[in-house]
């Protein structure tokens, strides 16, 4: 049950090796593209890795730069193949190498399909990740005296700037946390006091928010403190108010901005997994239609190409056989070590 | 009195030949180069335009953007008239158009030198510039709802947070300003009467600043207003106190910031010019040299190259002359454009 079996004449076969070898050219391009960016997918993620609690999503771009690279390496050696290709002296050499060679490139080429199949499904483990980090961002705020947390405050000033967000999932978030150190506040004015006073955990809780929260787009200048206190400042109506600070939170605004270079890089790896996927399969036919003229007198005969000699389930069982076959030779511990105990088809015995 | 002469052997004139066509492409591309840089520049300064009182600086991109073009199209020519020199038999037709040829990309080539040295003279002309639209700027700050200047507020806060700077010279600018508007005073209550009343203009001065001005490197929360006032704030001390607000002046950053991407600029300017100046040179050398082989027999004979026939005076007289016969002649023609069957050339340059 041969698998896309196709007739190739002469002229056929050569015109395939030259429009592959351009093709695999481009590949190559098609997986430097790639490495790259899975680099500068792995460098924006490092650079908000001080608002991410843990590191899982870095597996889509390491997986990218993994792929890129294999896929130059795939590419380059189907160009020496189809230059060879047309040689019958010169393509015999390959033999022993093409076996292996497609069982590695239909693993990282598949490899390059779940990566962006992983970039939509690792998004619930980014919020999570987002969501404590920004917790915990906003928690240890004040702490510019503590070492290993001193950092926080500006790198949440700067992502609330740059992002244009307020707290993690909106602006009251400010409001559960004491973000003003204790160092700043006058324990001895009544006001502070009244403030701990009224509170469990004898936290000092405001209804503002820090100044990275302004909106320059606001006509009146910032208001940051008793934002809810409608009598504090004049004309002023906060359930009505949109402009002053920002409302949108930060993690969403994060997910979305790597949600979106997530879409992007995954339409262009989309299209070099197709590129690549077709090299190979050319690359399959060349082989095989190749096989065909080898040991013949007359090159110039018409041969059969094929992606597969037998059907896809038993292609499979081949290859995965020998593998199976390794893995459990090691499980079988020799107390009987025969020494024909080798890989035809023992009966294994369980420890 | 021959200006620079060379001897140049045949195979001497192939080399200069052919180094003269690489050398023009790789001028093309740098002439391609300059282009890009001074349009990279004057998006640069007008983005900024907003806080700017004068265009006078944009001279400088401008001049960049002609000479890059300009330079392309002469690189073009220089190389297909070395393409066309050593074929003794397709030169000649260069004859004509290659002096003002000469004339014209030295000129051209010399503005880049200009604009290099405009981009540091005209260094005050941009401080004063981003003086007055900066003053402007701060000063309509509160005008939300004037139509003009109603984006004035996020124009200035946006370059406040961008280029991490406060006020004009420093933040004290923003003491001397109405800032905020009245549509957002009570003025029912005392402290607003109190302050109205004590200024003479009847202006709602503060010792206090915009939050744009507040640096996120400070360790405590950002102290925006009564800043002259040790005693509002605990644990504060103005004199002292310098990661709260930026220190810097918006002017100041903003000079630094153009001036740095001039100086950057400026060396590939100067490259650019030396490459251009380096083909002019071998141009009129490979020009002189195959004039003394047309009409010869043997193509492989040694001529001579110059840059100028006469001495320097001596050709600036000559083409001095020859640009006042054009012209009176022109003239002639005009006057007498009346009167048909007047012969245009070998007449007597009449006075006007």
């Amino acid at each position: 049950m041969v698998v896309g079996k196709m007739k190739f004449t002469f002229q056929k076969r050569v015109k395939l090796a030259q429009g592959l070898w351009l093709l695999s050219w481009l590949a190559t391009l098609g997986g430097a593209v790639t490495f790259t960016l899975g680099c500068f997918l792995k460098t924006e993620l490092r650079r908000r890795g001080e608002v991410m609690d843990n590191t899982d999503i870095h597996c889509v771009p390491n997986t990218l730069m993994i792929v890129g690279l294999a896929s130059m390496g795939i590419n380059y050696f189907a160009s020496r193949i189809c230059q060879d290709a047309l040689d019958p002296g010169r393509f015999p050499r390959w033999k022993t190498f093409l076996k292996p060679y497609f069982g590695c490139s239909v693993f990282f080429t598949t490899l390059m399909l779940i990566s962006v199949i992983l970039s939509y499904a690792m998004k619930g483990s980014l919020e999570t990740s987002l969501k404590i980090g920004l917790k915990n961002g906003i928690r240890f705020y004040k702490d510019t005296d503590t070492p290993g947390r001193c950092f926080q405050k500006q790198t949440i000033d700067h992502l609330q700037m740059e992002f244009q967000c307020c707290g993690n999932n909106d602006y009251k978030d400010w409001f559960e946390v004491q973000w003003i150190s204790n160092r700043y506040l006058d324990f001895s004015s009544k006001e502070v006091k009244d403030c701990i006073k009224s509170n469990v955990d004898g936290r000092y809780l405001v209804d503002g928010v820090p100044f990275s929260c302004c909106n320059p787009s606001s006509p009146r200048p910032c208001i940051q403190y008793k934002i809810t206190n409608n009598t504090a400042h004049y004309n002023y109506d906060h359930q009505t108010e949109e402009l002053n600070i920002f409302i949108r939170g930060c993690r969403e605004a994060l997910v979305n901005y790597y949600m979106g270079l997530m879409n992007t890089i995954g339409a262009v790896v989309l299209s070099v997994f197709l590129l690549q996927s077709s090299v190979l399969a050319s690359v399959r036919l060349l082989q095989t239609s190749m096989e065909a003229v080898a040991g013949q007198e007359n090159v110039e005969i018409e041969t059969e190409g094929y992606l597969l000699e037998k059907g896809v389930k038993e292609t499979f069982m081949e290859y995965v056989d020998p593998v199976l076959k390794l893995l459990l030779l090691n499980q079988v511990t020799p107390p009987e070590a025969k020494p024909e105990a080798g890989a035809t088809g023992t009966t294994t015995t369980t420890s | 009195m021959v200006l620079l002469k060379m001897k140049f052997p045949f195979q001497k004139r192939v080399r200069l030949a052919q180094g003269l066509w690489l050398l023009s492409w790789v001028a093309m591309f740098s002439g391609a180069i300059t282009f890009a840089m001074g349009v990279f520049l004057k998006t640069e300064l007008h983005r900024r335009s907003e806080v700017m009182h004068s265009m006078d600086i944009h001279i400088v991109p401008n001049l960049l953007m002609a000479v890059g073009l300009a330079s392309v199209g002469i690189n073009i020519c220089a190389g297909k008239v070395c393409q066309d020199s050593l074929d003794p038999s397709r030169f000649p037709r260069w004859k004509t158009f290659l002096p003002p040829f000469f004339c014209f990309s030295v000129f051209l080539t010399s503005l880049l030198l200009v604009a290099m040295i405009l981009s540091f003279a005209l260094q005050p002309s941009l401080e004063e510039s981003l003086k007055i639209g900066l003053k402007n700027g701060i000063s309509f700050y509160k005008d939300t709802d004037t139509p003009g200047r109603c984006f004035q507020k996020e124009t200035i806060d946006r370059l406040q947070i961008e280029f991490q700077c406060c006020g004009n010279t420093n933040y004290r600018d923003w003491f001397e300003v109405q800032w905020i508007s009245n549509r957002y005073l009570d003025f029912t209550s005392k402290e607003v009467k109190d302050r109205v009343r004590s200024n003479v203009d009847g202006r709602y001065l503060l010792d206090g600043v915009p939050f744009s001005c507040c640096n996120p490197a400070s360790p405590r929360p950002c102290i925006q207003y009564s800043l002259r006032d040790n005693s509002v704030h605990y644990n504060y001390e103005y004199q002292t106190e310098e990661l709260n607000l930026y220190s810097r002046g918006c002017r100041q950053a903003l000079v630094s910031y153009y001036m740095g991407l001039m100086n950057t600029i400026g060396p590939c300017v100067l490259f650019d010019f030396l490459l251009q100046m380096a083909i002019l040179v071998s141009l009129r050398y490979l020009q002189t040299a195959m004039e003394g082989v047309i009409g010869q027999e043997n193509v492989e004979i040694e001529t001579e190259g110059y840059i100028l026939e006469k001495g320097v005076k001596e050709t600036l007289l000559e083409t001095k002359e020859k640009v006042k016969r054009l012209l009176q002649l022109a003239q002639v023609g005009d006057a007498s454009s009346t009167t048909p069957g007047t012969q245009p050339e070998e007449e007597k340059p009449a006075t006007a």
